[in-house]
C-alpha cells in the first residue's frame, strides 16, 4: 500500500504549486502577455519561507496556529484522496465525509485567525467564505452521493472511478460540473471570488490572509495549493477512467489531467468577470440543484 | 443496584440538608458536596458492572397506585451518564458562581431544587413503573422552574421561567394521558406488563399514542414546534443550570420517547418518517435561529434545539430502517443519535458554563459588546474554543463521530426500496450536510467575535479569567470532548448496547445490528487513526515553522488594515454583519428583520440598521393563542367581580341547583 501511497502524495506536494504556474500561464496566452515563470510559485514560497515575520499586537495564539492547523488539515484530507486508480488510500466507507470535514478543520483554522486580527477587511472575508461553503459543502456532499448511487461504492477510491461522462449513463455528467463550480469557489477562484483583484472589499481567500506574513503566509499559500490539487484530483478522478490498463500510465494521465483542470480554472478566468458577491450564493445554489437533478435521475434510473 | 439506590439516597439526604441550610453560610458548600457525592456514586453505580445487564428493585416505598420499581439497563444507564456526570460539573461551577450571591439569595433553597432536579432525573430514567415515573417526571419539570427563576427581580427572568413552566406542564399533560390510556388498555403500570401489551390496541390506537408521546416528550426535548421555551429559559437561568437542563434534561425527552416506542410494538412506516421530518425541521430551523441571535446563551439554546433535531433524525433513520428490514440504516441510525446525544451532553455543558464564565467576567453575553477575551481569559477561550470546535463537527474532536454515524447511516440510502423513500434519505442527508454548514457559520461567529479581534465594550477590556477554581470543572467536559474522538470507537459501543432496546422488537435486524455495530466501530477507528496522524502532522509542521522563524527577525505592529491608520474597535465585524450573508439569503424566512434608515443627501448625517431575529413560531403561532387564551379567560372574569352578595347567590342557586338534581 504504500508504494501506491507515495507516489501519489508525493506528487501532490511537489507538484501542486505548479497549478497556480499554469493557471498565470493560461490568462498570459489569453492576454496575450508572455507571464510569470512557470517556476514563480515555487520561487514566492521559498522567498516567504526565509523570511521573518510581523504579527498584529491583538492577535493571539490562534493567528499563529492557524497557517499550521489549516496546512496539517489539509494535507491530511489530501492523504483520503485518491488519484489515477493507483490505490493506496486508508480507504473505508465513509471517508469522503471525513475528507470533507477535515478541509472545514482547515477553513476554521484560517477564519478564525483573521478574525483574531480585529480588521474589518478579514471579518469581511471570514464571514463570506463561511457562508459560502455553508453553500459549496453540500453540493459536494451530494456528487459524491449521486457517485456512490452510481457505482454502489462506498469509499472514494471506489467512487472515484472516471464513470462521471460515460455515455450510457449521460444524467452523471451534471456531476464533474457542479464539482467544478465548487473547485471555483472553494478556491476562490473566478467567478466567486478573484485571488488578483487590488480591493479588498471584493475579496474572500486573500483578504483573509493580508495580516500574514513570512513563514505562516507560506503555509496558507502552500496549503492553498494542496486544497486546489485536492479539488482537480476529485474532478480527474470523476471524470477521467482507466484508459490504459496500466497503472503508472494511468496515473500518468492523471495527473495530466490535473493540470487540465488547472488550465479549464485559467481558460474561466480569462473569459470570465467576478460575479457581484450577492449573486455568489445563487451559483452554489445552482451547483446544489445540478447535483440534485443528477441524483434524481440516478436514483430513478 | 445498591449503589444506585445508595446514590439517591445521598442525593435525598443532600436535598434535606441543603432545604435545613437555608441561608446559612454553610449551604453553598453543603449543596455541592452532597450533589457530587451523589453524582459520583451515581456514575459508579452506572460504570461498575457490565454496561448492557439489566438490573431491577422494588424500593420499599409504597405508593398509591403501581410499586416503586426501579431497574438499570443499557438504555438507562446511557442517559444517566451525562445526568450523573454534567450534574457533578455543574454542582462544582455553580458553587463558584453563587459564591457572592449568599446574601440576597436563598442558596439552601437553590441547591435543594438542584438536588431534588437530580434526583429526579435520576429516578425518570430508572423507573419501571408508569406511576413513578409520571412523579419523577413532574418533579423533574417543577424543579427547574425555581431554578430558572433564581434572579427573580427581573422581570424577564419571571416571565421566561412561567413560559417554561406553560411548556413543561403543556407537555407533562400529553404525557399523562399517553400512560393513562396505556394504563387503561393493560390494567397494570409496571413497564414489563406495558412492553408485553404491544400493538394489542390496534393500528389505530397505537398511532395515536405515538402522536401523544411525541408531543409530550418532544416537547421536554424542544422539538419544534415546542421549543419556545428554550431560548427563552436558558439565558435566564443562572450558567450552571442552562449547562445542566441543556447538557442532561433535554435528553429526558428523547429518553421518553424511546422508551415509549419500546410500549407500542412494532413500528409503522410513516412514524419513522415523521420522527426524521420534525428532526430535519428542528435541525435546519434551529441552527437558522441560532444564526441570527447575538446573545450568546440564546444562541446556544437554540443551537440545542439543532442538536435534539440531530439526534430525533438519527431515531426516525433508525425507526425507518428497523421498519424496512435495514439492518445498516436502523443500527447507524440509531448508533448515530445515541452517541451524538452523549456528545452533544458534553459540548453543550462546555459551552454553557464558557458562556457563564463570560458573564461573570463582563456582565454580558451580547457578542456585540465582546471580543478579545482570548487575550484576556486565555483558560476560558481555550475550553470555549473546546466546545466550538466540537460542536461544528471539526476531528479530531468529538462531535465528528455522532455526526458521522447519521450521514454513514443515510447514505445508504440508495439501496432502498421505493424512489421516493431513497429522495427522502438522501434529501436527510443533503439536509445534514446543511446543517453543517451553518452550524460552522454559527460557532465561528461566536467564538471569533467574542473572543477574538479588540474588545467591543470597557467591561470586556477589563476582563480577567476567573480563580482556577472555577474553570477545573469545565476541563472536565473539555477533556471529554478531546479524547472523546479518539475513543469515539468506545462512546459508541455505549451507544450500541442501549441501541439494542429499541431494535429488540424487530428480531430481523436486531440480529445484524452486531455486525453493523462491528462495522461502523471498525470505521470510527479509521477516523480516529487519521485524526491521530493529523496532531502528529500539525505537530512536525508547528516545529517546522518554529524552526523556519529562528533567527529571523520577528516583529509586533499594528493589524495592517489596509493602510487605514486609525483602525476602531467598532469598525469590526459584528455579531450581524458576520452572519450577513447567510441571513440575506434565508434570512426573511427564518424571521430575520433588517430596519435600514440609510444615510441620503449629499451630506449625510445619521444611519442606523437595526436586524432583529424574531422567532416566527413564537410570533405568529404561540403569542396569538396565548393571548386568544388570555381573552377567553378576560370574558370569564365577568363571574368574578368583588360583589359579594352576588357571590352569596352563587351559592344560593348551586345548593338550588343540586337539589334539584338529586330530586
Amino acid at each position: 500500500m504504500a508504494a501506491m501511497f507515495l507516489p501519489r502524495i508525493l506528487a501532490a506536494l511537489v507538484l501542486a504549486p505548479l497549478l497556480f504556474a499554469v493557471i498565470n500561464r493560461v490568462k498570459a496566452i489569453f492576454a496575450g502577455r508572455q507571464g510569470k515563470r512557470l517556476s514563480q510559485p515555487y520561487r514566492d514560497l521559498l522567498k516567504l519561507a526565509r523570511k521573518g515575520a510581523v504579527y498584529s499586537r491583538t492577535t493571539t495564539w490562534i493567528f499563529k496556529a492557524g497557517p499550521v492547523v489549516s496546512l496539517a488539515a489539509i494535507a491530511a484530507a489530501l492523504a483520503l484522496v485518491p488519484l489515477g486508480h493507483l490505490g493506496g488510500t486508508a480507504g473505508f466507507t465513509g471517508d469522503f465525509i471525513l475528507a470533507v470535514y477535515l478541509l472545514a478543520l482547515a477553513r476554521a483554522a484560517v477564519v478564525l485567525a483573521a478574525l483574531d486580527t480585529g480588521s474589518s477587511f478579514e471579518g469581511m472575508g471570514a464571514s463570506r467564505e463561511a457562508a459560502f461553503s455553508a453553500l459549496a459543502e453540500p453540493a459536494l456532499f451530494l456528487c459524491f452521493l449521486v457517485l456512490a448511487a452510481s457505482t454502489h461504492g462506498s469509499t472514494l477510491d471506489a467512487v472515484l472511478r472516471g464513470t462521471a461522462l460515460s455515455p450510457t449513463e449521460p444524467e452523471l455528467a451534471l456531476v464533474p460540473i457542479t464539482l467544478f463550480i465548487v473547485l471555483l469557489a472553494e478556491n476562490s477562484r473566478i467567478p466567486v471570488d478573484d485571488p488578483n483583484t487590488h480591493l479588498e472589499l471584493t475579496m474572500i481567500h486573500e483578504v483573509m490572509v493580508l495580516d500574514h506574513s513570512g513563514p505562516d503566509l507560506a503555509f496558507i499559500q502552500y496549503g492553498a495549493a494542496l486544497k486546489l490539487w485536492l479539488f482537480c484530483a476529485v474532478l480527474t478522478g470523476a471524470a477521467l477512467p482507466p484508459l490504459f490498463g496500466n497503472p503508472w500510465l494511468d496515473f500518468a494521465a492523471s495527473v495530466a489531467g490535473v493540470f487540465a483542470c488547472a488550465a479549464l480554472v485559467g481558460v474561466v478566468e480569462s473569459v470570465m468577470a467576478r460575479l457581484r458577491l450577492p449573486r455568489v450564493p445563487k451559483l452554489l445554489a445552482l451547483a446544489c440543484a445540478c447535483a440534485a437533478i443528477a441524483l434524481i435521475l440516478t436514483l430513478w434510473r | 443496584m445498591t449503589l444506585f439506590v445508595l446514590a439517591l439516597a445521598v442525593l435525598a439526604a443532600g436535598a434535606a440538608a441543603s432545604l435545613c441550610a437555608g441561608r446559612s453560610r454553610a449551604a453553598n458548600t453543603l449543596g455541592p458536596v452532597f450533589a457530587v457525592a451523589g453524582c459520583l456514586l451515581g456514575l459508579a453505580a452506572t460504570l461498575i458492572g457490565p454496561w448492557s445487564e439489566a438490573a431491577s428493585a422494588i424500593l420499599p416505598w409504597g405508593l398509591p397506585f403501581g410499586s416503586a420499581a426501579i431497574g438499570l439497563d443499557a438504555l438507562s444507564r446511557l442517559f444517566l451518564l451525562p445526568v450523573f456526570g454534567l450534574g457533578a460539573v455543574c454542582a462544582l461551577s455553580g458553587r463558584t458562581a453563587l459564591a457572592h450571591h449568599g446574601d440576597e439569595h436563598n442558596l439552601g433553597a437553590h441547591w435543594f431544587f438542584f438536588i431534588l432536579l437530580l434526583f429526579a432525573m435520576a429516578l425518570v430514567l430508572a423507573a419501571r413503573d408508569a406511576v413513578l415515573f409520571l412523579i419523577a417526571w413532574e418533579v423533574m419539570s417543577l424543579a427547574p422552574f425555581f431554578l430558572i427563576s433564581f434572579h427573580d427581580d427581573d422581570v424577564a427572568v419571571r416571565e421566561a421561567s412561567w413560559i417554561y413552566l406553560v411548556a413543561a406542564h403543556l407537555g407533562a399533560v400529553f404525557c399523562l394521558l399517553f400512560f393513562v390510556i396505556l394504563w387503561g388498555g393493560s390494567g397494570e403500570t409496571g413497564f414489563a406488563a406495558l412492553t408485553a401489551l404491544g400493538a394489542a390496541g390496534g393500528p389505530g390506537a397505537a398511532s395515536a399514542l405515538f402522536i401523544l408521546a411525541l408531543i409530550g416528550f418532544g416537547a421536554k426535548a424542544g422539538i419544534m414546534p415546542m421549543h419556545v421555551w428554550l431560548p427563552a429559559a436558558h439565558p435566564a437561568a443562572p450558567s450552571h443550570v442552562s449547562a445542566f437542563l441543556s447538557g442532561a434534561m433535554i435528553n429526558a425527552g428523547i429518553y421518553g420517547l424511546v422508551r415509549a416506542l419500546g410500549f407500542l410494538g412494532p413500528a409503522h412506516a410513516w412514524w419513522g418518517w415523521l420522527l426524521l421530518g420534525a428532526g430535519l425541521a428542528s435541525g435546519l430551523a434551529g441552527v437558522m435561529q441560532a444564526l441570527g441571535q447575538r446573545n450568546v446563551k440564546r444562541m446556544l439554546a437554540y443551537s440545542s434545539v439543532e442538536n435534539m433535531g440531530l439526534i430525533l433524525i438519527g431515531l426516525g433513520a433508525g425507526l425507518i430502517g428497523a421498519r424496512a428490514g435495514d439492518p445498516w440504516l436502523a443500527t447507524l441510525g440509531l448508533l448515530g443519535a445515541f452517541t451524538h446525544l452523549l456528545n452533544h451532553s458534553a459540548f453543550k455543558g462546555l459551552l454553557f458554563l464558557g458562556a457563564g464564565e463570560i458573564l461573570h467576567a463582563t456582565g454580558t453575553v451580547r457578542l456585540d459588546h465582546l471580543g478579545g477575551l482570548q487575550k484576556r481569559m486565555p483558560g476560558t477561550g481555550v475550553l470555549f474554543l473546546i466546545g466550538a470546535a466540537s460542536i461544528m463537527a471539526l476531528p479530531p474532536l468529538t462531535g465528528f463521530s455522532g455526526e458521522l454515524l447519521l450521514y454513514l447511516g443515510l447514505a445508504k440510502g440508495f439501496a432502498a426500496r421505493g424512489l421516493l423513500e431513497q429522495i427522502g434519505l438522501l434529501g436527510s442527508f443533503f439536509a445534514l450536510a446543511a446543517i453543517g454548514g451553518l452550524v460552522f457559520v454559527c460557532f465561528a461567529k461566536a467564538y471569533g467575535l467574542a473572543f477574538l479581534g479588540e474588545p467591543r465594550s470597557g467591561a470586556a477590556a477589563l476582563a480577567h479569567d476567573p480563580a482556577p477554581a472555577a474553570l477545573w470543572p469545565l476541563a472536565v467536559p473539555a477533556l471529554v470532548c478531546l479524547i472523546g474522538g479518539l475513543g469515539a470507537p468506545l462512546i459508541m459501543s455505549l451507544a450500541q448496547a442501549a441501541a439494542e432496546t429499541p431494535l429488540a422488537l424487530y428480531p430481523a435486524v436486531s440480529a445484524e445490528s452486531a455486525a453493523m455495530a462491528r462495522q461502523a466501530g471498525s470505521i470510527l477507528t479509521s477516523v480516529a487513526l487519521v485524526g491521530l496522524g493529523l496532531c502528529a502532522l500539525a505537530g512536525i509542521l508547528a516545529l517546522l515553522r518554529a524552526a523556519l522563524l529562528r533567527g529571523r527577525p520577528v516583529r509586533i505592529f499594528r493589524t495592517w488594515d489596509c493602510g487605514f491608520v486609525a483602525p476602531d474597535a467598532r469598525m469590526q465585524y459584528s455579531g450581524s454583519s458576520f452572519s450577513e450573508p447567510v441571513s440575506a439569503a434565508i434570512g426573511p424566512a427564518v424571521g430575520v428583520t433588517e430596519t435600514l434608515d440609510a444615510p441620503d443627501g449629499y451630506f449625510p448625517k445619521r444611519a442606523s440598521l437595526a436586524v432583529t431575529p424574531r422567532d416566527l413560531l413564537e410570533t405568529f403561532f404561540f403569542t396569538p393563542v396565548f393571548e386568544l387564551i388570555r381573552r377567553a379567560c378576560d370574558q370569564a372574569k365577568v363571574l368574578q367581580h368583588g360583589r359579594i352578595h352576588l357571590y352569596i347567590l352563587y351559592i344560593l342557586a348551586v345548593l338550588v341547583g343540586l337539589l334539584l338534581w338529586k330530586l
